[in-house]
């Protein structure tokens, strides 16, 4: 066999005065990096199957464990650098497309860090969420331009809303991608917290559906999972167009992944591939989009809002707008940053845009065509903490979609390997000794605490404006100011410079 | 620099209003002395007043106080005026010296109405009215209009409310509502557009405190057609108001509602049919919430609100005396004028104060106590 | 009585039980990299995770109720307390003749043959009311002390 090019990514280093050998790295790590020596009575690893997910750190009872980036380097060149070799490499020796997991690594420009937002000072005053009510319920779904009311009644009913206690909500991660142990921790989390779970194009398994009322359902161009039972079982319905990681692209959950309990929930034969096309076959224009829209709505009795994902395109907030004239209750914008279990390497990193800046125009197009409220806007890729989230709905978004964030709040480390099936962490594999790894009561936990924490730093940072209803941030760009940014970026985002 | 308009000035102030619920119309000599009495709660950089009733004999008609930086502007402006209105009376507003009152744009007053041509189902005389305030306002640079109600008028300037009063002349007016407004902005707002009250046909708005939704709101508003030209918060709300009440056709308490709505958790412990109202309102209108601190008085010709913020940021003080009402920042500047009022009281966090006309035809304070 | 019950849905079997357990039976309770490297032999865990993947859980003397070991030890050593229920081994009774080993249903008990041959088994940290330590240290709360009246697993 000729030689491979590939150098290993990381260094596993081993503390020969820590180590026990105890083997817990042995039993932990599904790359079988380590192993252990008989005839040295020693731990020894295998160090290019390793993906740096920390399992064998973190469960390394002596902290004898540490990864490190390979130190070798490259011959120094700013344009052919090691990570454009390295993938050059694999398809020498592997001939295949590069795949990939989760969102994209570029260093795309990072808008929210370029957004501050103001505080109250002398002429209004801050105020103390621990001692006021300090409010961030959320209402999605279409709104009328007005209220109609006689004699202190209600005389038309709102269209379906979704009521969140808090402005977050899990992004669709489906059953399949994820485990089933996955899925439990964000359903429970959800339901603790008055939030939103969505399936992804999953379905739903049975054991969720108690979650139902905490749960988006959503109708994928694969259909996986879709029946009339399922529509009605979450509060709303989300047709899945496209994800940020990659947009005008399709899934393809392979049919290793494709146990007894996927294949129930999706509905199709164990072992076979889950391939949904990249369009759906039934949409090849808005008008068609419109007439799914409403069989959705019809089979649902028109008691559930309809929510509308898509990948934030070039041409994003003319599509937006289309969307909400197509009857869309919810729009879901999923940026350039957005994650995924498995995505073409070269699609990830380059097609779509930031989030940041499609919110934006989509929020400023749907307010210039005065339809701004007949949709709710949620925001999705790339949401890394309470600040994000604030920022987002300073420039217009109604609530946000977190997927990595929880991911990572379940462990994930990010190694970015999602599509071999192996996550050492129990959440993006159906394995079931690794699926075993997630303790879903522990997920769920881990997840309401940073719901609740994020909540309170949502009600922080409202308070320092001298605000104490989210509504009144919702589209306030004028608490936002901008550093470093171009006149056009400014425009777009339609804030201005600090200082001004 | 730039004057208010192009740029956003906070600022602090005092406010008082007085209302006759039997329409019976007095001089404005009280609301000056109430308003005078907070004096240390304005700086001198803007005070101004809202009068119900001044004009019994063009009561039918559009009064247009106008401010105008020169005569060019002023002769273009009328020109376009008499293209749209037939003007049945034009005159300057009468003024008088007062040393501390500079640089005072010209004034006039004109009593019209809508020339019939401009005028179809889909815009009424109320809607034109309101279409073409906004367009001088905004695009008729150096001519401003300070109120285009009827049978009403805004009065403000730069200055201290007192010497404004006094500069307007307005112990000469009589009338079944007043408002005033002394404003301590922390910038020079440099002209006397930006005063207080502002005013949209016969809304006008008195406004003590800084709102924080302010970018929330203007966004909103502008969805509806409304310009915010001048970036104040006063603007904002008036807005709101008209969009609420004569657009949307919520009355006066439940547009407050929009404005300060119930908690959410207050909500939870309604009866459902009241909860699914606000809950509706709330869902639908969150962006008009005014958040941040603010005490207002809103003047129609049908009578006052006052409301302030949910948590009472800003104070605010009401009490009656007979058929009058009094709203105030102070207590201390309705005993100014009504030293023993029947009830005094300070209302709650976004509880508004109503004090509407119990009848429709009004009189003088003088023919009242003669009759 | 309160016993240790294993959550195999949840049980990683990574072992760190075996690790905690073995370090607080050892010569150096409070540190592993001593219990590990100073004590002359390697300390024993009294708990032994069963791994057959995927099942793996983690098992441990169950405290029986009639216990099998009590009665077939021959010293004496093997005693039930009368209070707590709990079942243990005085090791200066102990001779290493391994018939509980034999006769342990659950093969619970291990031989320890680092000193003086004693039979080796979990004694619940010698309480039956804080947590045990396999139960503090699993990381994935894959292990309960708990009381569960009729079996249970
Ligand atoms: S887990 Fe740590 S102590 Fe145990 S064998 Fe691996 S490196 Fe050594
Ligand atoms: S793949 Fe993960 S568990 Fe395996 S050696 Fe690397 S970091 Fe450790
Ligand atoms: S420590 Fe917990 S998870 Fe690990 S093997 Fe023991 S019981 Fe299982
Ligand atoms: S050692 Fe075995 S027989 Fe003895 S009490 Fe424990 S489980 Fe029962």
């Amino acid at each position: 066999m000729p030689i491979s090019m590939q150098l290993p990514d990381y260094l596993v280093d081993r503390d020969p005065n820590r180590c026990i050998t105890c083997k817990v790295c042995v039993n932990q790590c599904a790359n079988d990096v380590h192993h252990w020596d008989k005839d040295v009575d020693s731990v020894i690893a295998e160090e290019e199957k390793c993906v740096n997910c920390h399992r064998c750190v973190i469960y390394c009872p002596t902290h004898a464990l540490k990864i490190r980036r390979n130190p070798t380097e490259y011959k120094e060149n700013h344009y052919w650098n090691s990570s454009t070799i390295r993938g050059i490499d694999r398809q020498a020796e592997g001939g295949g497309v590069l795949l990939t997991g989760m969102g994209t690594d570029k260093p795309i420009p990072i808008y929210w860090d370029r957004l501050f937002l103001n505080a109250s000072q002398v002429t209004n005053p801050s105020i103390d969420p621990l001692r006021e009510p300090m409010e961030i319920r959320t209402y999605l779904g279409s709104k009328p331009d007005n209220v109609i009311i006689k004699d202190g009644k209600l005389i038309k009913e709102l269209p379906p809303q979704l009521v969140l206690d808090a402005p977050i909500m899990f992004g669709a991660l489906s059953f399949g991608a994820i485990s089933l142990s996955a899925v439990k921790s964000l359903a429970k989390a959800a339901t603790d917290c008055g939030v939103m779970w969505n399936t992804g194009e999953g379905g739903l398994h049975r054991d969720v559906y108690e979650y139902g009322k905490n749960c988006i359902v959503q109708v994928a161009s694969g259909r996986f999972g879709v029946d009339a039972e399922y529509l009605n079982a979450g509060s709303a319905i989300e047709i899945k167009i496209g994800q940020g990681a990659k947009p005008g692209i399709g899934g393809h959950l392979p049919g290793e992944k494709v146990g007894e309990e996927v294949s129930k929930t999706r509905m199709i034969p164990v072992g076979s591939d889950a391939i949904s096309p990249a369009p759906h076959h039934d949409i090849y224009s808005i008008e068609d989009l419109r007439q799914l829209i409403y069989a959705l709505k019809e089979a649902t009795r028109y008691t559930k809002p309809v929510s509308v994902k898509v990948s934030a395109v070039h041409n994003v907030a003319a599509i937006a707008s289309g969307i909400v004239r197509a009857g869309a209750d919810i729009v879901a914008i999923d940026g350039v940053r957005g994650g995924t279990g498995a995505a073409p390497l070269r699609t990830r990193d380059s097609v779509g845009i930031p989030a940041e800046l499609a919110l934006a125009a989509v929020d400023s197009r749907l307010r210039q065509e005065g339809i701004r409220n007949q949709a709710s806007l949620v925001i999705a890729g790339g949401i890394r903490n309470s600040s994000d989230i604030v920022k987002a709905i300073a420039l217009g978004a109604d609530a946000c979609y977190i997927g990595t964030a929880a991911l990572i709040t379940m462990g994930c480390r990010m190694c970015q390997t999602c599509y071999t099936g192996k996550c050492n962490w129990g959440i993006c594999t159906q394995d079931p000794k690794l699926v075993k790894r997630l303790n879903p009561e522990i997920g769920a936990q881990r997840l309401t605490n940073l719901i609740h924490a994020w909540s309170h730093e949502i009600k922080e940072l409202l308070g320092g404006m001298g605000i104490n209803a989210l509504e009144s941030l919702r589209g306030n760009r004028l608490m936002l100011r901008g550093v470093g940014l171009s006149e056009t970026e400014y425009r777009i985002l339609g804030i201005l410079p600090a200082g001004e | 620099m730039l004057r208010e308009g192009e740029i956003r000035i906070p600022s602090g102030c005092a406010i008082s209003g007085i209302v006759n619920k039997q329409g019976v119309r007095f001089s404005g000599r009280d609301v000056i002395k109430s308003i005078a009495l907070m004096h240390d709660r304005s700086n001198g950089l803007g005070g101004g007043f809202a009068a119900y009733g001044i004009y019994p004999e063009y009561a039918e008609h559009y009064a247009f106080h106008m401010y105008y930086d020169d005569i060019t502007i002023k002769d273009y402006t009328e020109e376009f005026l008499s293209s749209r209105f037939n003007i049945a009376e034009s005159h300057e507003i009468p003024t008088k010296k007062v040393a501390s009152i500079k640089n005072s744009p010209i004034v006039w007053r004109y009593f019209v109405k809508p020339k019939s041509e401009f005028i179809d189902e889909d815009c009424g005389c109320d809607e034109f009215v309101m279409k073409i305030v906004m367009m001088i306002n905004a695009k008729f640079d150096g001519a401003f209009v300070a109120s285009s109600g009827k049978n009403m008028g805004a009065f403000k300037g730069v200055g201290y409310p007192e010497e404004i009063g006094e500069f307007f002349r307005l112990d000469e007016y009589k009338g079944y509502i007043w408002t005033s407004h002394g404003r301590f902005p922390t910038n020079t707002p440099g002209w006397w557009g930006g005063a207080h009250p502002f005013t949209l046909l016969d809304w006008s708005i008195v406004h003590n405190g800084e709102i924080s939704s302010y970018g929330a709101n203007k966004r909103y508003l502008e969805m509806f057609g409304y310009q915010l030209s001048l970036q104040t918060d006063t603007e904002a709300i008036t807005y709101a108001f008209d969009l609420l009440v004569r657009k949307h056709g919520l009355d006066i308490e439940t547009a407050c509602s929009v404005l300060a709505p119930p908690f959410w958790r207050n909500m939870e412990r309604m009866e459902p049919a009241k909860k699914e109202m606000y809950t509706a309102l709330r869902a639908v209108y969150g962006n008009l919430l005014l958040n941040g601190p603010f005490s207002i008085i809103l003047g129609t010709s049908k009578g006052i609100v006052a409301l302030n913020d949910r948590i009472k940021l800003r104070p605010l003080v009401a009490a009656t005396k007979g058929d009058n009402l009094y709203v105030s920042s102070e207590e201390s500047a309705i005993r100014e004028i009504c030293p023993s009022p029947d009830n005094v009281w300070t209302p709650k966090g976004g509880e508004p104060v109503i004090g509407m006309l119990e009848k429709e035809e009004t009189r003088d304070a003088y023919q009242y106590a003669t009759a | 009585m309160k016993r240790v019950y294993a959550r195999e849905e949840v049980c990683a079997g990574c072992k760190l039980c075996e690790v905690y357990c073995a370090t607080a039976h050892s010569e150096y309770p409070s540190s592993i990299l001593k219990a590990f490297q100073r004590q002359e032999t390697r300390p024993v865990a009294r708990i032994l995770v069963e791994v057959d993947q995927p099942l793996t859980f983690a098992l441990q003397c169950r405290h029986c109720e009639e216990a099998d070991c009590t009665q077939g030890c021959i010293t004496g050593a093997m005693t039930k307390d009368p209070e707590t229920g709990i079942v243990t081994n005085d090791e200066s009774r102990c001779v290493g003749c391994w018939t509980c080993v034999l006769v342990c249903p659950y093969g619970a008990i291990k031989r320890d043959e680092s000193g003086h041959k004693v039979a080796s088994k979990c004694d619940l940290c010698s309480n039956n009311d804080t947590n045990p330590i396999c139960v503090q240290k699993c990381p994935n709360n894959a292990l309960i002390f708990a009381e569960i009246s009729k079996g249970g697993d």
